[in-house]
């Protein structure tokens, strides 16, 4: 055994950061930094709140899809963000917070969901925005995050990113069939990419020249590619298939750059993303009053199964009693 | 106001503030959630189960129906175990420490280990 260099970190410190150099990856009861499990449990919790909250805008159109089959898919859907909510909350949960701790955040507006979702769906033709564009940027921010450092959350997305390719490739159908249709289906498929546009370019988070509080999430292995590059990954992958839809970008500044072969593009309009962030978008109390109604409705039946599982639970342990 | 700082496109869907937003709610009671459950998938027959993920339910019954929608919604699956999270034992505070240590001297046990003459065939 050698001494203990009193300047070098505590070993627990050291086998972590040995862990995060070589790439590999922090399981739920390694010892770890208490920032490292702080930044972890918020960041999943309300990646988990933005699925569950992001069921809403969808939801909505359950009722009015165009055909049965389209119900069917949107439902289908719907449930996937649900089950994405779910795995991402016992990701949480190994960290040692509760489900029903980050709920309790979530409703008491301590804990926030993506923005994307204060926006409202007009039309049907949003639901296949939503799908391509929206789903399109998560994509492009989730899959990076299966190689997260921490292990839990790295296998969640790796779930979750094979189930999202599937909402993108029904949103981009959803347009594509419109785009095919009445000059009034294409005109909806055109005003959908216009009022999403912008708002899915904002969900990449402020410019890296605004973001200082990356570096350590960077470091951490819970982040792998600033804002910017994944704005710009999103981007070039995207202006192409709005091309093959025959939807015009609304960026007039839009241009291809042969040099750096990437697509040069305007910013999002950062003031009004500030404004819904802070609670002034168009849907943020619909969204949050709807979550808490359906949490507080719903609780006669959590209650209803705790009681039926007690009971059951108190006649096996009495076997002998008398049956009536 | 609007220095980008305390926000970044964090979970999947994209920038949510992160500075002053509390990651847990200290003295918050869950005494009255539902246990925790392990979930275990048989993928297909001939495979042993593999740890899928775990859930909330108030009993295994529907700790099973659940976790069949959570983690079967695709037929990854032809059977599942749910166990109460409580009931594991587990090996170790670390996933790596001296526990393991035995097997760590023991090269021999490979088949690697033994040196064979090049010309022997099939051993």
């Amino acid at each position: 055994m050698s001494d203990v260099d009193a300047t070098e970190a505590p070993a627990p410190q050291q086998e972590f950061d040995a862990l995060i150099d070589a790439d590999s990856r922090i399981e739920p009861r390694d010892w770890m930094p208490e920032a490292y499990r702080t930044t972890l449990v918020r960041q999943i919790a309300q990646h988990a709140h933005s699925e569950i909250i992001g069921m809403q805008p969808e939801g909505e159109w359950i009722t009015r899809a165009p055909s049965l089959q389209r119900k069917a898919i949107l439902m289908a859907k719907v449930q996937d963000e649900a089950g994405h909510g779910l795995y991402l909350y016992s990701a949480a949960e190994t960290l040692g917070a509760s489900r029903d701790e980050l709920l309790h955040l979530l409703h008491a507006g301590k804990q926030k969901y993506s923005s994307i979702f204060n926006y409202p769906t007009l039309s049907w033709a949003d639901v296949g925005a939503i799908g391509w564009l929206v789903d399109g940027a998560a994509i492009t921010n989730q899959v990076p995050l299966c190689r997260c450092s921490y292990g839990p959350y790295a296998r969640a997305m790796v779930r979750i990113c094979k189930e999202e390719s599937f909402h993108q490739r029904q949103g981009f159908e959803i347009l594509h069939t419109l785009t095919g249709g009445t000059p009034e289906q294409k005109a909806m498929a055109q005003d959908a990419l216009d009022r999403w546009w912008y708002p899915s370019l904002a969900m990449f988070g402020p410019p890296d020249s605004d973001s200082t509080h990356s570096e350590q999430s960077m470091r951490w292995g819970i982040k792998r590619f600033s804002n910017d590059e994944l704005r710009q990954k999103f981007v070039d992958m995207t202006v192409p298939q709005a091309e093959v839809l025959g939807l015009r970008i609304p960026d007039p500044a839009l241009r291809w750059d042969e040099d750096s072969g990437h697509y040069r593009f305007s910013e999002p309009d950062w003031e009004e993303f500030w404004a819904v962030v802070k609670g002034r978008g168009p849907c943020n109390e619909q969204r949050m009053t709807h979550r808490r109604r359906a949490h507080d409705e719903g609780a006669w039946v959590r209650e209803a199964a705790t009681a039926y599982a007690a009971k059951r639970a108190a006649a096996a342990s009495q076997p002998t009693a008398s049956v009536a | 106001m609007s220095t980008g700082s305390d926000f970044q496109a964090e979970g999947g869907h994209g920038a949510i503030p992160t500075e002053g937003v509390p990651a847990r709610e200290p003295g918050h009671s869950a005494a009255r959630e539902w246990p925790l459950w392990e979930v275990f998938v048989r993928g297909r027959r001939g495979l042993s189960h593999v740890h899928a993920g775990s859930l909330r339910a108030p009993d295994a019954a529907m700790a099973l129906r659940n976790a069949r929608d959570v983690y079967t919604r695709r037929q990854e699956g032809v059977s599942i175990w749910v166990v109460p999270a409580a009931v594991i034992t587990a090996s170790s505070p670390d996933e790596k420490d001296s526990f393991f240590d035995p097997a760590g001297d023991k090269v021999y046990r490979h088949p690697t280990f033994y040196e064979i003459p090049a010309e022997v065939q099939h051993l």
